[in-house]
């Protein structure tokens, strides 16, 4: 309601400050989180660099936390994470597994029922379908099954989702999947602050965590704090984080999508629409809250993933919204997602296959009346 | 790689001649390492630790060593017709001019371990161990108090009293003799045949049943199906329903007892059927390589449920296997208790001292049916199980073993088996009655710490109950 005036005042030409203010009293406005990590020094620091490092501070913290999956240790990881840590923790805390995702995964659970803290690396997501018996029945349901006498301090990472021309089998996003799940945690980073708040945090905790990263990430440089880089930095598991704030839209991504989605929102910003951008952080626990907090006050909401529509997190969260901010609600919730076919290989067609910047201005614009939605059964 | 030769020697050694000739000029300035062929690999080149870390170079030569023997090509002519060995990253081999296959089966299987013959007489040349009158005492008990238990849960989930049961009658041998071979300290990941091996660590027979009947007093908290016990207290892994998941949480925990230095090992339990899977494979392949203290304990009773040990693989059993993945492996008798119980603890000294897997077959049979959900009468003859029931029992033939010992006597068998019936009955009594878990118990555990939506559910949870109790029948108990 609230939402609508709001709308036909700034169509009328109303300065939108004014119409603020005066809304302001009118209506209560709930605390919205926000952070301000980056200081004015900001060191630049890539995603790649940002994992290692969490890895290294945690294995020099811990005894007990080891590192396993293929090419980890002499290749120095298949994509450089693990870079020096063999040379510095040796191979008995470093360790090369032969092919086999079942096995080593299988090999993580016993080791961390035993009191170890493993992090397994799958080198990609995808992989981890050869272990998901262990992820989901040795290691999620363990605590519970056996009444608390099994808990499993796991990390199983990798990176998730499309990368760039590497085909069906090696594109698919699994944050759906696992977050499905109850006893697994989803973590799912977007810039080397989160990457290294996360992973600390994911390797602390006691419950098995599956660390989702983004291969295409691991090159991007973001300026992370001095608070960032020291070792006792950590992020809250279940805290998203809002990037920026808006009042028109709230669009919520994780991982890559999150740098997309703010190209967009400047792009929308242009166009006289702010739009608050929501990096989830964590997929499970899901922050509910956060997300109902930013809908009350923007009325509208896109979310955007890379995975396929069908179940995706954006169900979920449109779900979650539907049933504690229903009246808030004033226009349809807009769902951005990975086209729903295998990935294909084809530059062009993979193009089509993913959200692109564009998909999310226009899903915004939709959400906003500023353009003809795009109904199914129109 | 193909390496097989059929060509005459003499075109081989010029075949090669011409090329470590060759390649010889090119390298002779680079390598100065004289190594000749009779030389063993060195230690540390074992160690692929060392081997990559230390010397990068050292790795190149290695590769290239075959061509360094061009300068050796004198004293290979001399010993050309005696060895010739392929330098293959992993070691060196040496060729044949005979093309043989190995046999897909072998002339005489592999030989079966025993030390009491079938009437529970000592055989002659039986190295086992010595096992001193208490321990064979309590074994026995054990066995007698595993048999009784199976027959009278069984019969209580036949009444309708538990859902499902699963007994292991044929292998009660199995179960108390390789418990007692073993230390408290060492970790047991048991697939689900193996409630002996609880029994004979001290979990008691009001334990067993509070888990089967679901109950307020089961440390299983009322979370899974009967028979998937579990104790931390015991250093027994809670069973899980995942065939031969166990196999490989038992190296991943093997790895890091080996780490802690601790004198522990673990042991895993699984059956022929169990051999099939990935797990199987991956496990004892990762502990070969990973040289963990692990001890495989497979219990080869001839079924996985209605699939004989015909339809599950072809290999002479699973003995042979370990072997092929590089693991030490033994043979035994798993319905000769002493046999079992010599072979654990050889078994153990070696995982532990030398750190190593090792692969155990026990030959069984599987005298029940699978389960409570199966007739095993269905697909195998009725005149098969009750002569393995009977004839191959390992209960009477460890009885007469400790008769002949002077150590039982027929008043003490009949005092053992009546007090241990009565117990069993009154576990199952007072099981029945005790209360259900607290509704509390659907929500802890899931993690560490209850996540806020747990908590929330739980409160909404006791309004809801509170609001409509005719929802909720009180014969289905919802203790608040």
């Amino acid at each position: 309601m609230l939402g609508i005036i709001r709308q036909r005042v700034a169509r009328k030409g109303v300065p939108a400050s004014i119409v603020e203010q005066s809304l302001q009293r009118i209506r209560n406005r709930p605390v919205a989180y926000a952070s301000r990590c980056y200081s004015s020094t900001a060191k630049q620091m890539t995603v790649r660099d940002a994992l290692n490092s969490a890895l290294d501070e945690e294995m020099s913290a811990d005894p007990k936390v080891f590192l396993m999956g293929e090419e980890v240790g002499e290749y120095q990881g298949a994509y450089k994470i693990s870079k020096g840590l063999l040379d510095k923790y040796g191979p008995e805390r470093v360790v090369d597994t032969p092919i086999t995702e079942a096995g080593f995964a299988g090999i993580g659970v016993g080791a961390a029922y035993y009191g170890l803290k493993p992090v397994i690396e799958f080198m990609t997501i995808n992989f981890t379908l050869q272990a998901i018996d262990h992820i989901i029945n040795s290691a999620a349901k363990s605590n519970y099954m056996s009444a608390g006498q099994m808990s499993v301090p796991i990390v199983f990472r990798g990176p998730n989702g499309a990368a760039a021309g590497v085909g069906a089998q090696h594109s698919q996003c699994y944050a759906s999947w696992y977050s499905s799940c109850p006893g697994l945690k989803v973590l799912a980073p977007y810039s080397s602050e989160d990457a290294r708040g996360l992973l600390k945090a994911a390797i602390r905790d006691p419950d098995p965590v599956v660390f989702l990263e983004n291969e295409l990430l691991y090159g991007e440089s973001f300026p992370v704090s001095a608070e960032v880089l020291d070792s006792s930095f950590c992020l809250p598991i279940g805290k998203a984080k809002i990037e920026r704030e808006g009042k028109d839209v709230t669009i919520t991504a994780f991982s890559k999508m999150v740098g997309f989605v703010l190209k967009a929102a400047e792009i929308l910003a242009e166009e006289g629409i702010t739009a608050e951008v929501i990096n989830l952080r964590s997929i499970r626990p899901l922050d509910r809250s956060t997300i109902n907090a930013s809908v009350r006050k923007t009325n509208r909401l896109v979310t955007v993933e890379e995975g396929f529509p069908q179940h995706g997190i954006g169900a979920e969260i449109c779900a979650s919204v539907v049933e504690e901010s229903f009246e808030y609600l004033d226009a349809p919730v807009e769902r951005i997602a990975g086209a729903d076919v295998p990935m294909p290989y084809a530059a062009n067609l993979e193009r089509l296959a993913v959200p692109q910047i564009e998909d999310i201005v226009r899903a915004a614009k939709r959400a906003c009346y500023r353009s003809v939605p795009m109904a199914a059964t129109a | 790689m193909a390496f097989c030769l059929t060509k005459a020697k003499k075109l081989i050694y010029n075949h090669l001649k011409s090329k470590m000739g060759s390649l010889g000029i090119i390298n002779h300035g680079n390598w100065t390492h004289p190594v000749s062929f009779s030389h063993p690999i060195p230690q540390n080149l074992k160690k692929p630790d060392t081997f990559f870390t230390n010397n990068t170079t050292l790795f190149a030569s290695r590769r290239f060593e075959s061509i360094i023997a061009g300068k050796h090509l004198d004293s290979l002519r001399n010993v050309f017709d005696e060895i010739e060995v392929l330098n293959f990253p992993g070691g060196k081999v040496k060729f044949t001019s005979e093309m043989k296959f190995l046999s897909e089966s072998p002339e005489e299987r592999i030989h079966c371990y025993r030390v009491l013959d079938d009437n529970g007489q000592p055989t002659v040349h039986s190295n086992s161990v010595q096992i001193g009158e208490e321990v064979a005492v309590k074994m026995y008990n054990d066995m007698v108090t595993l048999q009784l238990m199976d027959s009278i849960f069984y019969e209580a989930q036949r009444q309708g009293r538990i859902s499902f049961y699963l007994t292991t009658i044929g292998e009660e041998a199995i179960n108390i003799a390789s418990a007692a071979a073993l230390n408290i300290d060492d970790l047991i990941f048991p697939q689900y045949r193996e409630a002996g091996v609880l029994l004979w660590r001290g979990f008691s027979l009001q334990e067993f049943a509070n888990q089967c009947f679901g109950n307020r007093d089961d440390n299983g908290k009322g979370r899974q199906m009967p028979i998937h016990y579990g104790s931390k207290k015991h250093n027994y892994f809670t069973v899980a329903s995942t065939v031969a998941t166990q196999i490989s949480h038992a190296v991943g925990a093997a790895y890091a007892l080996k780490m802690d230095g601790r004198d522990a090992c673990t042991v895993t339990y699984f059956g022929d059927g169990g051999t099939s899977t990935g797990d199987f494979h991956a496990a004892l392949n990762f502990a070969a390589v990973m040289e963990a203290p692990v001890i495989f304990f497979c219990r080869n009773n001839g079924w996985a449920i209605s699939t004989p040990v015909s339809d599950q693989f072809r290999s002479d059993g699973i003995v042979v296997r370990g072997q092929a993945y590089g693991v030490r492996s033994i043979r035994v008798d798993g319905n000769d208790a002493l046999a079992i119980f010599s072979a654990i603890q050889a078994a153990r000294r070696m995982a532990i001292g030398e750190s190593r897997p090792v692969l155990i077959e026990a030959l069984t049979y599987r005298a029940g049916h699978h389960s409570t959900s199966d007739d095993s009468t269905k697909y195998r003859p009725v005149h098969e199980i009750e002569w393995w029931r009977v004839a191959r029992d390992p209960v009477s033939r460890f009885k007469k073993w400790i008769e002949s010992n002077g150590w039982w006597s027929d008043e003490a068998e009949f005092e053992l088996r009546s007090s241990v019936r009565k117990q069993l009955l009154h576990a199952i009594q007072v099981a029945e009655k005790v209360e259900k878990p607290a509704i509390a118990e659907i929500f802890t555990d899931v993690y560490d710490v209850p996540p806020a939506n747990l908590c929330e559910q739980e409160t909404l949870l006791r309004e809801t109950i509170k609001r409509h109790p005719q929802d909720y029948p009180s014969h289905f108990q919802f203790p608040l």
